[in-house]
């Protein structure tokens, strides 16, 4: 597969490590009532959609940026690319 | 000066230069590092750093630039610079100077070896050894990815000179994995 | 022998003669040939025995999709089995041997399995060995390897290598023949980086096979000029002996390339293959088409062949395996192939034509509406049989038929993502269809286009598209006129009322089979390929699928398309497992790391371990020690008395910078950090997000904004990419900047009661080493010999009084030999990796066995370390219930109560008088060691409550090594548990 690298362009599938549903980054607030349920939530139940899916992915051989990619578990598209990092920003983990 | 004898990375006390058809490979031994990573709002600070340290702009994704002290990209808002040893021993302390507080400064100067490959045919060698796309250097790029599983810098001065910077312990088999290419490939 | 079969023309090069060996015959051949084509030239068509009945066999074609002709090519270890003679090019002193058969090809005693054949019906494997099932291992499945095979391997090590390499292209082009090689000129001349790769040593794909007039040229020497001129360009890369193996996502492709196959052995420093991996913006497919074969009776014997494999031995390289031949047809090639073979002299005896309404014959005799019933000659073909339309039988003289069913098109890279091939009545054939790989097109006789013309205008129509498309100006080039005839062919598949018809020779599937498969209710497709082996193997079917299918139909009583095909799936061909691997073997396999003091160790004889990729020192024997224990045992107790030096570099260094630096450590530290003073380091305990103890190090802190992180050795990757997750994806607006700097600083352990002593010789004088100056856990940037940059921590793994001292990654090597000899009056030793464990379960600290992804901060008895003040990665989880039941496990210390015994790591713990078994299960021992300062044997384990139990007798359990005694529960700190020592 290739990775359209939002700064570098695209670069070979092998040079990322991958780590899973990009829902990581939504991580719960430790002081909330139900932390422990909302963590259990967070730590064991992923969505494994058959279609789009959006996934994280290191670029361990390259810049070390995390990124979002929106890839079709059936067809392997990959339709969207973002730095984690802006991603998580955006979903309000600046604090 | 310490009164201590420094090795190479292959283990020698002077550099390894290997000659096998078009192409020198050689060991450069003569160059400090140090890595800058900009500080959460001085990104223009630490660009502007780097552009005065190396008198051209600070290079963007995948590309170096400077002449005598030179600079390559690392990642977002984040540079490898390079400097002779004979005056810069100490780069990162000289780096960290003129940061001001603005620039995360490391050294880097152990933690990598070198070798440069110079003559015709280089992208006949590196094809066997690596995914980028080094036929189409014309000379600025600088590329991480990984060379026979290392996880490397390609610089590209030329496309007849072209460095690449591997992890300082993995000397040897960067070594003997570029010397095995370029008998291999010419 | 001569070439008696040798025929005028071709494109050998008869200004060369060569020799081979085949079996234990010597023959004479020309450089161009195949090893099939010489043979044939030699006369001789038995090449091999089949897989299951052991049949006499012969080639069926005349390329890659062979299924019959496989031989071990080459003697000794580079003996390589089931190569297709079809494709291995000849070379001064080639060897080879026949496969499957003993003890000679002409005489097999297991052709004896053709006449047990009802007995190895299609499921034989399923219906007859299945009870008892301990037969299977030990009787059945030797049997069956014995009498069912092909080739076998020289069980010595390939003596060749194998390059990987990396190619990038606007445009790659699979295959050289008319429309490949239109296709590459159009690109080439409007300016794309072209890629041109065919499996062939010589481009042109079917035009060095026929006769075809290319305008003024002979279509092969069309090819080779056009060849030629793309070779000359520099944008286009023609790569010949390569095989495009596999289409992946993202236009990515496989390709092996085979350098060095046509030479005796590889040039010195050259690969035997190189493995490609192909970046393309575009693809063209132009594999080109493999003839079909009809099914009749008996119709594997050596001579028997598809027509369009006649010709190509016959124009491109000269050779017939017969004076007298036949032809089998359902279509107007059959009647090309005659003409051929009398234009070069060679008798037609007839061409049997399915069609009522064949064309005449122009020079030979033809058969309408005629079939072939049977064949006779036991090594070889010697007469066939034939019924004509009115049913009448006579015999017919030839040493070699030609047959063919038609073409079917090379579908299989097209379906090796998500594409699914089509039915096109036109042609009866399956075409390309579905979704075919990204950025592929298919043009000429893959996409079912079987005329020349057709071929070259759709390769460069379809490239110039793509050279549009890619925004760049079409240049045409001029492209020769060629023949353009229709597809004239009425479907034929089998010939009915065959008792032994074969549809798979290469697996021995008959049509008979295939109806008794269907009977048995194996009715999908896939199912039929399992239970039969149809279109498994070497040749995946390429022959032989398309007639198994339409047999199918039939008797299901459905259409061909319902039927459907199987998967292709990669590689195209058998691809030797060393390509796969390339360079990564052996000594190669991964990169090796080397410690700063590797070259000193290697002096000092030092033994060393794989850790990771790290190379480390494991101990350093001395003379006159015969077994590892006495150099351990000596370096434990040396250091203990005095001082020792180990070389600790491996474990992994994090720069961590920023203003929230102590910040962020508290979020990936259990325990607290923010308060920590500069100049001062901190033990630090890393949980993953589930509450399991992930890592552990230090963290020293150099700077109110930069810390210095220490990982284990074996998670120093990880750590760091955990490290970036937290920094890039979970505090995204946090002032914190992380690189690693494990290799930029050589590291060493100076630990002992002569520790300071030792390294008060090694610092500047301006260094205050007292326990004042630089208490335990301080530490900062000093120098060394001289003003050498350097940095310095007071921690200890061994509980000693110790230091880690570090220096410029190139001094690293001067500094171990300036320690050594600093240390001489205090008799200091080095120690490896082996001591360092013994010391520090003496010391009863965690490592890796107790961190084993299974264990909590409580088990490790840290619980109290995880602070409920702050946020960390893991903490919430940590809190589980699950995790921290009364009875949870418990880091203990064991001694045997009889001292004389050993502990094994892994034994489990019982209590005593209780029965053996996980419902009694104790607990485990992690790590375990003789202890020199102890004189016994102590361990590290999990206990159940062991907090609680100190002092209670156990029992000591490792049913796998036979051990059973009893262990006391003791304090995991066996040395020094005040920790007075590294305070000193």
């Amino acid at each position: 597969m290739l990775i359209n690298h939002p700064t570098l362009g695209p670069r070979d599938a092998s040079e990322f490590v991958y780590k899973g549903d990009a829902a990581l980054i939504r991580r719960p607030a430790p002081d909330a009532p139900d932390a422990l349920e909302q963590f259990i939530d967070y730590g064991y139940l992923r969505d494994n959609p058959a279609g789009a899916h959006r996934e994280l992915w290191f670029h361990e051989q390259g810049d070390r940026s995390w990124l979002v990619v929106t890839r079709d578990t059936l067809t392997h598209e990959i339709t969207d690319v973002e730095l984690a990092r802006d991603v998580a920003r955006r979903e309000g983990r600046s604090k | 000066m310490p009164d201590l004898i420094a090795i190479t990375p292959l283990g020698a006390t002077r550099p390894r230069i290997d000659s096998h058809g078009p192409v020198t490979l050689t060991e450069v031994t003569d160059r400090a590092l140090a890595s800058v990573a900009a500080r959460l709002g001085h990104e223009a600070q630490t660009a502007a750093l780097v552009t005065s340290l190396i008198g051209a702009p600070a290079p963007g994704p995948a590309r170096m630039g400077g002449t005598d002290l030179t600079a390559f990209w690392m990642g977002p808002d984040q540079w490898m610079l390079d400097a002779p040893i004979e005056t810069h021993e100490d780069l990162a302390h000289q780096i960290l100077a003129q940061a001001k507080g603005a620039t995360s400064v490391t050294d880097q100067t152990g933690a990598w070896c070198r070798f440069d490959l110079s003559g015709d045919g280089l992208a006949d060698v590196l094809e066997r050894l690596t995914n980028a796309n080094t036929r189409a250097f014309t000379g600025g790029e600088a590329q991480r990815t990984a060379v026979e599983h290392m996880g490397c810098f390609l610089l590209c001065h030329s496309p007849r000179h072209i460095s690449v910077i591997g992890p300082r312990s993995s000397a040897g088999s960067l070594h003997h994995a570029l010397l095995t290419a370029i008998r291999s490939a010419h | 022998m001569t070439q008696e079969n040798r025929l005028q023309g071709g494109l050998i090069d008869r200004s060369r003669t060569i020799s081979f060996r085949f079996d234990d015959k010597w023959m004479k051949g020309h450089p161009g040939d195949t090893l099939a084509s010489a043979l044939l030239a030699n006369g001789v068509r038995l090449m091999g025995r089949s897989f299951k009945y052991h049949r006499p066999r012969g080639p069926l074609s005349a390329g890659s999709e062979e299924p019959n002709a496989i031989v071990e090519l080459r003697d000794g270890a580079r003996r390589e089995p089931n190569t297709r003679a079809t494709t291995a090019e000849l070379f001064d002193g080639l060897t080879a041997q026949s496969q499957n058969r003993w003890p000679s090809l002409t005489f097999d005693a297991l052709s004896i399995n053709d006449r047990l054949s009802s007995f190895f019906a299609a499921g034989f494997y399923y219906k007859t060995f299945m009870w008892p099932a301990a037969f299977w291992e030990k009787l059945y499945e030797p049997m069956i390897r014995r009498a069912a095979g092909l080739g076998s391997l020289s069980l010595q090590a390939d003596p060749d290598s194998y390059d990987k390499g990396y190619l990038h292209c606007d445009l790659l082009i699979i295959g050289a023949g008319p429309a490949g090689l239109a296709a590459a000129l159009t690109a080439a001349e409007s300016g794309l980086n072209v890629i041109l790769a065919d499996e062939d040593s010589r481009p042109g794909g079917r035009l060095n096979a026929e006769t075809f007039a290319m305008g003024q040229h002979s279509g092969s020497d069309w090819a080779a000029e056009t060849a030629e001129r793309l070779s000359a360009m520099p944008n286009v890369r023609v790569m010949t002996r390569t095989t495009v193996l596999g289409a992946f996502d993202h236009g990515i492709y496989g390709a092996l390339e085979r350098v060095s196959d046509h030479l005796p052995v590889p040039p010195e420093g050259k690969p035997r293959q190189i493995l490609w991996r192909i970046y393309s913006t575009r693809a063209i497919l132009a594999a080109g088409a493999t003839e079909r074969p009809i099914v009749f009776e008996n119709n594997d014997r050596p001579g028997i062949m598809m027509a369009g494999a006649l010709r190509a031995y016959a124009n491109r390289w000269a050779a017939t395996p017969a004076q007298e031949i036949a032809v089998f047809t359902n279509n107007d090639d059959g009647h090309r192939t005659a003409q051929d073979l009398l234009a070069k002299g060679v008798t037609v005896t007839a061409v049997i034509d399915t069609r009522p309404d064949a064309p005449k014959g122009n020079g030979y005799e033809v058969i309408a509406g005629g079939t072939i019933t049977n064949t006779s000659g036991r090594l070889g073909l010697s007469k066939i049989e034939v019924t004509d339309a009115r049913g009448t039988r006579r015999s017919l003289n030839c040493g070699a038929l030609g047959v063919t069913g038609g073409w079917n098109p090379n579908v299989s890279l097209t379906c090796h993502q998500r594409g699914r091939p089509t039915w096109n009545a036109d042609i009866h054939a399956f075409v390309p269809g579905g979704t075919l790989p990204q950025g592929m097109t298919v043009v000429g006789a893959a996409d079912g286009l079987f005329s020349t013309h057709a071929a070259l205008t759709s390769g460069a129509d379809v490239a110039a598209s793509i050279v549009a498309d890619l925004g760049r100006t079409v240049t045409r080039p001029d492209l020769p006129q060629a023949e353009d005839t229709p597809v004239a062919l009425t479907p034929f598949w089998h010939v009915q009322g065959a008792k032994r018809a074969w549809v798979d020779q290469q697996n021995d599937v008959t049509a008979k089979d295939i109806k008794l498969a269907h009977q048995e209710n194996f009715t999908s497709v896939e199912h039929l390929k399992r239970y039969t082996t149809l279109g498994m193997a070497t040749d995946q079917g390429k022959t032989s699928n398309t007639a198994g299918m339409a047999i199918m139909a039939e008797v299901a009583g459905k259409s061909i398309p319902e039927v459907g095909t199987t998967m292709f799936r990669p590689p195209y061909t058998p691809t030797a497992i060393g390509a796969f691997a390339g360079r990564s073997r052996g000594a190669d396999f991964r990169p090796t790391r080397k410690t700063p003091s590797h070259f000193w160790a290697e002096e000092q004889g030092a033994v060393f371990v794989e850790v990771g990729m790290w190379l480390r020192a494991q101990w350093f024997p001395r003379a006159g020690e015969t077994h590892w224990r006495q150099s351990v045992d000596r370096e434990v107790l040396q250091t203990r008395r005095s001082v020792g030096i180990c070389d600790v570099t491996t474990l992994g260094k994090i720069d961590v910078q920023g203003a929230d630096a102590a910040a962020f450590l508290n979020m990936i530290y259990c325990n607290a950090f923010a308060k920590l003073p500069v100049g001062r380091t901190r033990y630090g305990l890393m949980l993953r997000e589930d509450g399991i103890a992930m890592d552990d190090g230090t963290a020293a802190r150099l700077a109110e904004d930069h810390f210095v992180v220490t990982t284990t050795t074996a998670n120093a990757v990880t750590v760091y990419r955990h490290m970036e997750f937290v920094r890039q994806c979970l505090c995204p607006d946090m002032d914190v900047q992380l690189i690693s700097t494990t290799e930029a600083w050589a590291q060493f352990s100076v630990a002992g009661p002569n520790a300071r002593k030792l390294l008060q010789k090694v610092v500047d004088p301006e260094v205050d080493l007292s326990n004042d100056g630089f208490p335990f856990m301080a530490c900062g940037e000093i120098t060394v010999c001289g003003s050498l940059r350097a940095r310095l921590f007071r921690i200890s793994f061994s509980g000693e009084l110790a230091y880690e001292i570090a220096v410029p990654t190139r001094y690293g090597d001067a500094m171990i030999r300036r320690l050594m000899e600093a240390g001489r009056e205090f008799d200091v030793v080095p120690y490896g990796t082996e001591a360092l464990g013994v010391m520090r379960i003496e010391k009863g600290h965690a490592a890796g066995n107790e961190l084993n992804g299974t264990t909590t901060a409580l088990n490790l008895g840290m619980g109290k370390m995880v602070s409920d003040k702050k946020d960390s990665i893991g903490a919430v989880l940590s809190r589980r219930e699950g995790l921290n039941t009364p009875d949870a496990l418990r880091l203990v210390g064991l001694r045997p109560v009889d001292r004389a015994n050993p502990v094994p790591a892994g034994a489990h713990l019982m209590t005593r008088g209780s029965p053996v078994d996980a419902a009694h299960d104790q607990g485990y021992v992690t790590s375990a060691c003789y202890s020199p300062n102890l004189g016994h044997a102590i361990a590290l384990a999990f206990l159940k409550s062991g907090d609680t139990r100190m002092g209670e007798v156990l029992r000591l359990v490792s049913p796998l090594t036979g051990v059973e005694h009893d262990v006391e529960v003791v304090s995991a700190h066996f040395v020094d548990p005040e920790g007075e020592r590294l305070r000193a």
